[in-house]
């Protein structure tokens, strides 16, 4: 079976994370890493291709160039090999472009199984899976905690805020896990060593057959007007502890009825 | 609060990735347990078998017996990172790599090298080294244990004392003598469990908790011919060279330790108030803490040094010496320090202060005392004059 995961580079959490007042978008030019949530797609493909004996797991992503420092970072926990959709054109790509852009590249892949993770830790739009499923006019299944693949089809266990549903799918399929679903293996020494010498495919929106305008800026619809700093909170509460703050904040606590 | 630590030139590629790794999986899988484990005198074996997952406990196993085949460099790095995050279990990865894979590459045949080797490096099976009796430890060439020879090989009686990873090992290299009394009757042999082989109780220590040490009692156990490891009278020469590799990664150890002491002692000063402020104010607090801090990246350095001269294949007895003394020194007065900064806390089994002071004294006795280190030093500078 051939599965393909979406994986994203983001930048690391913490003070260095920014809106560039500039361009109005996210500063990207600090540490970055694999969005987590993604280890987890990446690892239930593994396991997936490890329990069928056979298999092959391609990452698909799109960004920057330098992104591959952190794609191998799954390559190295066993995936086969990785397409990067790394073209100056895509640059400022919202979500209508670059579900697009990546259905292109899925389309061209032609897997059984398209896995996700359930968001970007930058972005957190939680959202990609859903538009790009629809694009490939392909069944979708989200919030993964419990996968089943079998006789052409799956049973997913998808977590809600008000329990659970069981969903069978045919495939292929679009699923994105949540993170509850398992916990992602470290790679190996010889996992990383290996990870720079595997396929690594870093292609144009031509490539793909993506129009000019469908990408980038062009290919987007939404636009940022304005950024602002999150209004202050008007209700914060300083305490002062003289001795009484903890039953000062008890009693704050129980007056919102958080206790 | 992490403190950057002073890196040599020319690390190579792998040598890094191997540092993350161990770096990830320590903070990650062993630190945050590493007080409760250490209270309750657990061997955290699953984490051992965990380690050989990820490469990291057959480390300097070369790729065609199964393990990734990084150097000595490698093993530093990654026992420091370990030993940062706890020290005992970075002791089961030294051993592993410097006590028992490290004799077998050396002086094994092919056919020893491709029964223990790969299994060593999964994780399957936990390696030991038997050289320390009741009777002899830093006077190695008085051992006692002897090897009877039979026909099909040997019977060994004796007693083993203090053996690392004694009580989980499934590989023993026992050192026994074959012949005369003295340095060249001593020969080296390899073997797995079976009669005649008692492992006693886990010895009662000061510290290294998670790590397995005990008595090995062997009475006529039964070595095969091709359970020898080198030549025949050639055991106590293996014994030593092995050593002369193992130092290396007990500064390692050491420096680990001290760093994970050095970033206790200035987090808890930046929090702690006193007299109106956080005691990070006082001088009298930031001049030891700065010491010890110059005195780890002094430390680290001659231990990396170390294993870069093995790595190239040049001697390394001395400057592994040097760096064991030097290191192990640190790590006693950086847990010092820390108690010290962390006052009545220090004290307390509620911090890890008290932990590093525990465990950061053996890095001064085993493989070698600071004083043998200094025997060893000597001897390379006076030559037979020093004897
Ligand atoms: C280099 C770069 C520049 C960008 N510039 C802009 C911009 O100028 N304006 C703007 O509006 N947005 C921009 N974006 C954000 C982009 O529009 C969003 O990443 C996209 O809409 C998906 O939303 P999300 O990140 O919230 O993902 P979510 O919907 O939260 O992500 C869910 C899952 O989708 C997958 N995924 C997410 N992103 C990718 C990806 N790029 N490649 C492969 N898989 C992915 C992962 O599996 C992830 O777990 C940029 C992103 C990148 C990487
Ligand atoms: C936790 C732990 C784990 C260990 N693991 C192992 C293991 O896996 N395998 C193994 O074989 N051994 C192991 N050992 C043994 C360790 O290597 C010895 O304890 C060490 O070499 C010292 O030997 P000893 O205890 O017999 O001390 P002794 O040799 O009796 O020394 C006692 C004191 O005399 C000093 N001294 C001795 N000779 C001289 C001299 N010529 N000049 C100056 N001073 C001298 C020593 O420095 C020391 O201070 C371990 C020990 C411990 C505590």
């Amino acid at each position: 079976m051939k599965i393909a995961v979406c994986v994203k580079e983001v930048p690391d959490a913490g003070p260095g994370r920014r809106m560039d007042p500039g361009t109005m978008r996210l500063d990207r030019s600090g540490e970055r890493s694999l969005n987590s949530y993604d280890l987890n797609a990446v690892e239930e493909a593994l396991r997936l291709k490890e329990a069928a004996g056979e298999g092959e797991v391609v990452l698909v992503s799109m960004g920057q160039e330098k992104a591959l420092e952190s794609i191998r970072k799954a390559l190295a926990m066993g995936a086969d090999r990785a397409v990067l959709i790394s073209d100056e054109g895509a640059a400022g790509s919202d979500l209508v472009a670059t579900s697009y852009v990546l259905a292109k590249a899925l389309e061209r892949e032609a897997p059984q199984l398209v896995l996700f993770g359930q968001s970007a830790q930058d972005s957190d739009g939680a959202v990609l899976w859903a538009s790009v499923a629809e694009r490939l006019k392909l069944p979708m299944v989200s919030q993964i905690s419990e996968l089943e693949v079998a006789g052409g089809q799956i049973t997913a266990k998808r977590q809600t805020e008000f329990g659970y549903d069981r969903i069978q799918s045919p495939l292929p399929a679009v699923l994105a896990v949540a993170d509850s679903l398992n916990e992602p293996r470290y790679p190996s020494l010889k996992g990383i060593m290996g990870a720079k010498k595997k396929p690594q495919d870093v292609v144009k929106l031509a490539d793909l057959g993506v129009e000019a305008d469908r990408a980038g800026q062009a290919g987007s619809r939404t636009t940022v007007s304005a950024l602002n700093p999150p209004p202050s909170r008007g209700d914060t509460v300083k305490i002062e502890d003289d001795g009484t703050g903890a039953q000062k904040i008890m009693a704050f606590l129980v007056e919102r009825k958080f206790a | 609060m992490p403190v950057e630590p002073a890196v040599p030139a020319g690390l190579t590629e792998h040598q890094t990735a191997a540092w993350e790794l161990a770096r990830e999986f320590a903070q990650n899988e062993v630190a945050p347990h590493a007080r409760e484990w250490n209270a309750a005198h657990r061997v955290p074996v699953e984490v051992f078998r965990r380690l050989g997952e990820i490469g990291l406990l057959g480390l300097t196993i070369p790729e065609e017996y199964g393990g990734p085949g990084l150097d000595a460099t490698s093993l530093a790095l990654v026992t420091e990172e370990l030993a940062r995050a706890d020290a005992g279990t970075s002791v089961a990865v030294a051993v592993q790599n410097g006590l028992v894979a490290s004799p077998i590459l050396r002086a094994g045949n092919e056919e020893q090298k491709r029964e223990w080797l790969p299994r060593l490096a999964s994780g399957e099976l936990f390696g030991c080294y038997a050289l320390t009796e009741p009777d002899a430890g830093s006077d190695t060439a008085s051992l006692r244990t002897r090897a009877e020879a039979t026909g099909e090989g040997w019977r060994v009686t004796g007693n083993k004392m203090w053996i690392t990873n004694g009580g989980i090992a499934d590989v023993f290299v026992i050192f026994a003598r074959t012949g005369d009394p003295g340095a060249k009757g001593i020969s080296a042999m390899v073997s797995g469990p079976g009669d005649g082989l008692s492992v006693g109780a886990e010895i009662p220590k000061l510290g290294l908790h998670t790590s397995s040490t005990v008595e090995l009692a062997f009475d006529a156990f039964p070595v095969p011919r091709s359970g020898l490891l080198g030549a025949e009278g050639e055991g106590l020469k293996l014994a030593l060279a092995t050593l002369d590799g193992g130092r290396i990664t007990v500064a390692a150890q050491a420096v680990g330790i001290a760093r994970a002491a050095l970033e206790l002692a200035v987090s808890y000063a930046t929090d702690r108030q006193a007299f109106g402020g956080p005691i990070a104010r006082f001088q009298g607090v930031h001049f030891p803490v700065a010491e010890i801090a110059a005195q780890i990246d002094a430390a680290r350095l001659l231990t990396l040094h170390a294993a870069q001269l093995r790595d190239a294949g040049r001697p390394h007895g001395a400057a592994g010496a040097k760096a064991k003394l030097f290191a192990s020194n640190v790590a006693v007065r950086a847990a010092d320090v820390c108690v010290q900064t962390l006052g009545g806390y220090g004290y307390s089994a509620e911090y890890d202060a008290e932990r590093y002071y525990r465990d950061a004294k053996i890095t001064e006795i085993y493989e070698g005392t600071s004083q043998i280190q200094r025997m060893v030093i000597a001897r390379d500078l006076f030559g037979g004059a020093a004897r």
